[in-house]
Parts: structure tokens; C-alpha cells; sequence
């Protein structure tokens, strides 16, 4: 068989050989690999651009979480300072109620005093007239001859009065 | 000779890729060799037994190299696998002739006598009509020969073609098996060349929008070459058959790029053939000139296609088995000098079998990387200007 001369045997062969090989590997191996190896870059590709994507979202999502943790604080913040005026409020409350009641209580009592003392004033005033009655009485029944006798029993019995 | 002196101006063309392939050849053959000399040795030297592996391409005068070389380099009927001394290792193929409007196939075994006959057909074994099947007695006009015999190298393609069917199918399988996961295996291995094929050749020559219609094609000739040229740097079956550097199996391959290209080539393709733009009018008319060239240049590439892949395997084949003949030109001029010739042969094969390895891929990526291009030339969609 010559080198450079094809057989038409082997060129029948081949041809026969070829057309099946291309076939058959079409069918059975290119076209399924070709189709895996493209799903594959394409899922790959997806799984890569979602992985981008939840990154991102984790991002957004920290920041808001950070904003609101921020809000949470500042909200805090102005209750703190809020109750804190309060508690402030009610106790100015509480001390110039407590002010009040206390003047109240010393009115009433200064009150209080007051009229007892003019009742027993009033008191004094009717026992001095009483005794001053019995007085005059005991002076009317003694020796009302005697003008300075009288007088003098007047004198000492008012010293006594003093006394009281 | 003249044919072989041709062969050797070629390979110093292609000098790198002709060289690898020949290595893996010539290393095996060496080591059989090797074992040949041994024996004979001990034997009679210088009797035409001596050089046991090559005794049949003797000559009464001596070793023939260039006979060795191209009984190894063709197809052949059988397929020889080791010979020592007298001992003969060899697969008989099936012979199938039509003649005459009758199929005769029968093995090439019956050939094995004196007249090298069988059933009125003869396989000479030597003279111009060596290893091509004749009827014995024809006469001249009469019905011929046609030889569809599972030769040598058709049996290599159906074994190539068994290899790939059950890689690749397997292979598919295993992308059906881990979906959507990292590659295993056979499948890891394969898989880069796929995507090399795919993303460097037919997207880069092709275009995005119609490489997907050539894939297949394209992986199919990538791998049936690369596998083969593979195949053919192993010396031992059932590697070793020179099947790409057999002009007829690369005449169907590029045969078949050809046939693609002009069933898919579009109108602008033909446009810029029959009417060539940026060409002056007088050299398509009254003759036309550009249009026979441009014929010519559609003709001439896959004709290129063929001649390349066929003279690099088959030069790589050839260097390779040169070397050996060294050693059994220099063994029979005296042993101790066969031996020491030996060393240095065996030295340079390894080293030619490690370039055609290189080889095997480089010339199965220029072929499927032209087929593209060819492809993509014939599908370009025109500028818009």
C-alpha cells in the first residue's frame, strides 16, 4: 500500500466510522456536556450574583439595624430625660404641696389658738367679773363705813386679782 | 527513495512536530531490538536469520531501512506485534474484496504461502504492487479489486472510536451524576480540554452567535485526532497504528470540513468568492480571473488540512523508525558497534517520542483551530458599513 495514495477501503471505513462517532457522541456526550458544563457556569454565575446580593442585603440590613438600635438609644434617651423631669415635677409637687398642707396646718393651728385664747380670755374676762363682783360683794358686806378702809380692801383685793 | 528524500524535506519543515511522535515508535522497537540482537548474537552472525524483527525487509545484501520504514509507516493487512528469531507475533485481519459483483472476505492468514494466494486473489509481497490485493491472473481491463478489508489502521479507528464512545459517554454520564458539582476523575481530566475547544476555538474562530452548530463536529475531530496521534506514539497494540498519518483518514476528515463549510457557507461567503470586493473589474471580467483563484483557495484549504496532519504523523512515524534503523545498519556492520549506536537511538527516540507528544496535541488543535476559522469564515455575517 503506497503512503500518499488513500485506499478506497479505508476511506470507506473511515467515512462509516466517522459519521457514527459523530453521531453517536452527539447524541450520547456532547450535547449533554455541552448543556451541564453550561447550566453549571450559568448556576454558578447565580449562586455568585445571589451571594453578591445577600451581601448587600446583609449590609442594608446591618446599617437599618444599626439605625434602629440608634432610634432604640435615642428613644431611650428622651424617656430617661423625660422621667427624670418628671420625677423632678412631682417631687417640686410633692414639696410645695407638703408647703402648703404644713401652712395650712400652722394657719389652722395659729387659728386655733387664737380662739382659745380669746375664750379663755373671754373666760378671764367673766371670771374677773365674777370675782370682781364677789369682791365688791364682800366690800358692800364689810365696813363700807369706812371710805379708806374700803378703799384699801379694794387695793389689796386687786393686787390679789393681779396675781392670777 | 526519491519519495522518502521527499518525506525527510518535509519533516525538516515541520521539524518539532514530525520528531515527537516517531520517539514512542522507535523506543519500542528499540527494546524489541534489542532482544533481537541478543539472540542473535549467540546465534550465527551475519546469516540472513540475524536481525530477527526486520529478517522479512532484509534483503539478501542486508538490512533495507527504507522498506522497514514504510511496511510500518502504510496499512497493512495484518497486524504485527513482535517478532523474535523465528517467533511471529501477529493479529490476522479480515479481508473483504468486491470483484466481479461478488463479496470474498476471508482471513489474511490464507495468504501465508508460497504463492501468497488465496481464492484467486494474491497479496505480493514484494515488487512495485506490494501489500495491494490483485486478482492473480488478471487480465488487463478486466473487473478490478476493491479492498474494504479491516485493515491495520481501519481496526485502529474502531478502537479509537470504542475509546471515545465509552470515555466521553461515561463522561456524560458522570455530569449527569454529580449535577451542578465540582468535576471527578476521568471527568476533571477531560473537561478543560472541552472548554478549550469550546472557548478557544469555536467561540474565538466562529463567533457567539453559530459556534453551538459546530461543537460537536469540532470536539469529535479534536479528540479522534489527538487520541489517535496519542495512540500512535505507543508502540504496543493496540496503540502504534500510524492512523493519522494515513493520507485517507485525513482526506475524510478534512473532506467532511469542507462539506460543512460550504452546506453552511452564507450568502456573503459566495458573494465574496464569485465577486471578490476591492478587486478591479477587469480581473473578473471578460476572465474570470479572482473567482477561479477564489475557487482554487476554497479547494486548497481543506486539501491543506489533509497534507499537514498526514505529513506530520506520518514524518513523526517515520524519524522515529530511522533511528532504529540505525541500529540495525551500524549491527550489521558489527555488533558491539549495534549496541553502542544503540544507546545514542534509543536516547534520541526518547527524546522524539516526548516531542511528539507534543506534536499529537499541537497538530490535533491546528486542525480542529483551521476547520473553525473555515467554519467562521463561512458563516461571517458582513459589516455593516
Amino acid at each position: 500500500m503506497e503512503l500518499i495514495t488513500p485506499g478506497l477501503g479505508l476511506i470507506f471505513w473511515m467515512t462509516l466510522v466517522f459519521l457514527a462517532l459523530l453521531f453517536l457522541l452527539k447524541k450520547f456526550a456532547w450535547l449533554p456536556i455541552l448543556k451541564m458544563l453550561k447550566d453549571r457556569e450559568d448556576a454558578i454565575t447565580d449562586a455568585l450574583s445571589s451571594a453578591d446580593k445577600a451581601k448587600e442585603e446583609m449590609k442594608q440590613l446591618q446599617f437599618s439595624n444599626e439605625q434602629l438600635l440608634a432610634e432604640a438609644k435615642n428613644e431611650r434617651d428622651s424617656i430617661l430625660n423625660e422621667a427624670r423631669k418628671i420625677k423632678e415635677k412631682i417631687i417640686e409637687e410633692a414639696r410645695l404641696k407638703a408647703g402648703e398642707e404644713a401652712g395650712n396646718i400652722m394657719a389652722s393651728a395659729l387659728e386655733n389658738i387664737r380662739n382659745e385664747k380669746m375664750a379663755a380670755l373671754t373666760e378671764l374676762k367673766n371670771e374677773v367679773g365674777e370675782l370682781s363682783l364677789e369682791i365688791a360683794t364682800k366690800i358692800l358686806q364689810r365696813e363700807l363705813s369706812d371710805p379708806k378702809k374700803q378703799e384699801e380692801f379694794a387695793r389689796q383685793l386687786l393686787k390679789e386679782i393681779k396675781l392670777n | 527513495m526519491l519519495k522518502m528524500r521527499r518525506h525527510f524535506q518535509s519533516f525538516a519543515k515541520f521539524s518539532y512536530r514530525g520528531i515527537i511522535l516517531i520517539s514512542l515508535f522507535f523506543f519500542f522497537h528499540g527494546i524489541t531490538s534489542f532482544a533481537a540482537v541478543q539472540e542473535n548474537v549467540s546465534l550465527v552472525p551475519a546469516t540472513d536469520s540475524a536481525f530477527a524483527k526486520e529478517a522479512k525487509e532484509k534483503k539478501a545484501e542486508g538490512f533495507n531501512a527504507g522498506d522497514m520504514i514504510m511496511e510500518h509507516v502504510v496499512d497493512n493487512h495484518e497486524w504485527h506485534i513482535l517478532e523474535i528469531g523465528n517467533f511471529k507475533l501477529s493479529i490476522p485481519l479480515p479481508v473483504i474484496l468486491y470483484y466481479d459483483g461478488n463479496l470474498y472476505s476471508f482471513s489474511s492468514s490464507r495468504f501465508h504461502n508460497e504463492e501468497h494466494s488465496y481464492k484467486g486473489f494474491s497479496l505480493p509481497e514484494e515488487g512495485p504492487g506490494k501489500g495491494r490485493i490483485v486478482r492473480t491472473a488478471a487480465m488487463p481491463g478486466g473487473p478490478k479489486v476493491y479492498d474494504f478489508s479491516i485493515t491495520k489502521t481501519v481496526l485502529a479507528i474502531f478502537i479509537s472510536a470504542f475509546i471515545m464512545l465509552f470515555v466521553f459517554i461515561s463522561v456524560a454520564r458522570a455530569y449527569k451524576r454529580n449535577l451542578n458539582k465540582a468535576p471527578k476523575g476521568m471527568q476533571s481530566m477531560l473537561e478543560p480540554l472541552i472548554i478549550f475547544v469550546r472557548d478557544d476555538i469555536a467561540k474565538s474562530s466562529i463567533g457567539e452567535k453559530n459556534y453551538e452548530k459546530y461543537m460537536p463536529y469540532l470536539l469529535t475531530i479534536f479528540f479522534f485526532i489527538f487520541l489517535n496521534n496519542v495512540l500512535g506514539i505507543i508502540p504496543i497494540f493496540p496503540g502504534g497504528a500510524n492512523v493519522t498519518g494515513n493520507i485517507a483518514v485525513t482526506m475524510v476528515m478534512a473532506v467532511f470540513t469542507f462539506i460543512l463549510t460550504t452546506v453552511n457557507g452564507n450568502k456573503h461567503y459566495w458573494v465574496d468568492i464569485i465577486n471578490t470586493p476591492g478587486v478591479p473589474w477587469w480581473l473578473k471580467l471578460p476572465i474570470p480571473l479572482m473567482p477561479i483563484v477564489e475557487i482554487i483557495g476554497v479547494i486548497t484549504k481543506p486539501f491543506v488540512l489533509m497534507v499537514r496532519l498526514f505529513a506530520n504523523m506520518a514524518a513523526g512515524h517515520i524519524i522515529a523508525l530511522g533511528f532504529v534503523s540505525l541500529i540495525f545498519i551500524f549491527g550489521a556492520m558489527n555488533v558491539v558497534l549495534g549496541y553502542g549506536v544503540s544507546v545514542g537511538a534509543v536516547a534520541f527516540m526518547i527524546f522524539m517520542n516526548l516531542l511528539e507528544l507534543l506534536v499529537a496535541f499541537i497538530q490535533a488543535y491546528v486542525f480542529t483551530l483551521l476547520s473553525a476559522l473555515y467554519f467562521g469564515l463561512a458563516t461571517i455575517e458582513p459589516e455593516h458599513h
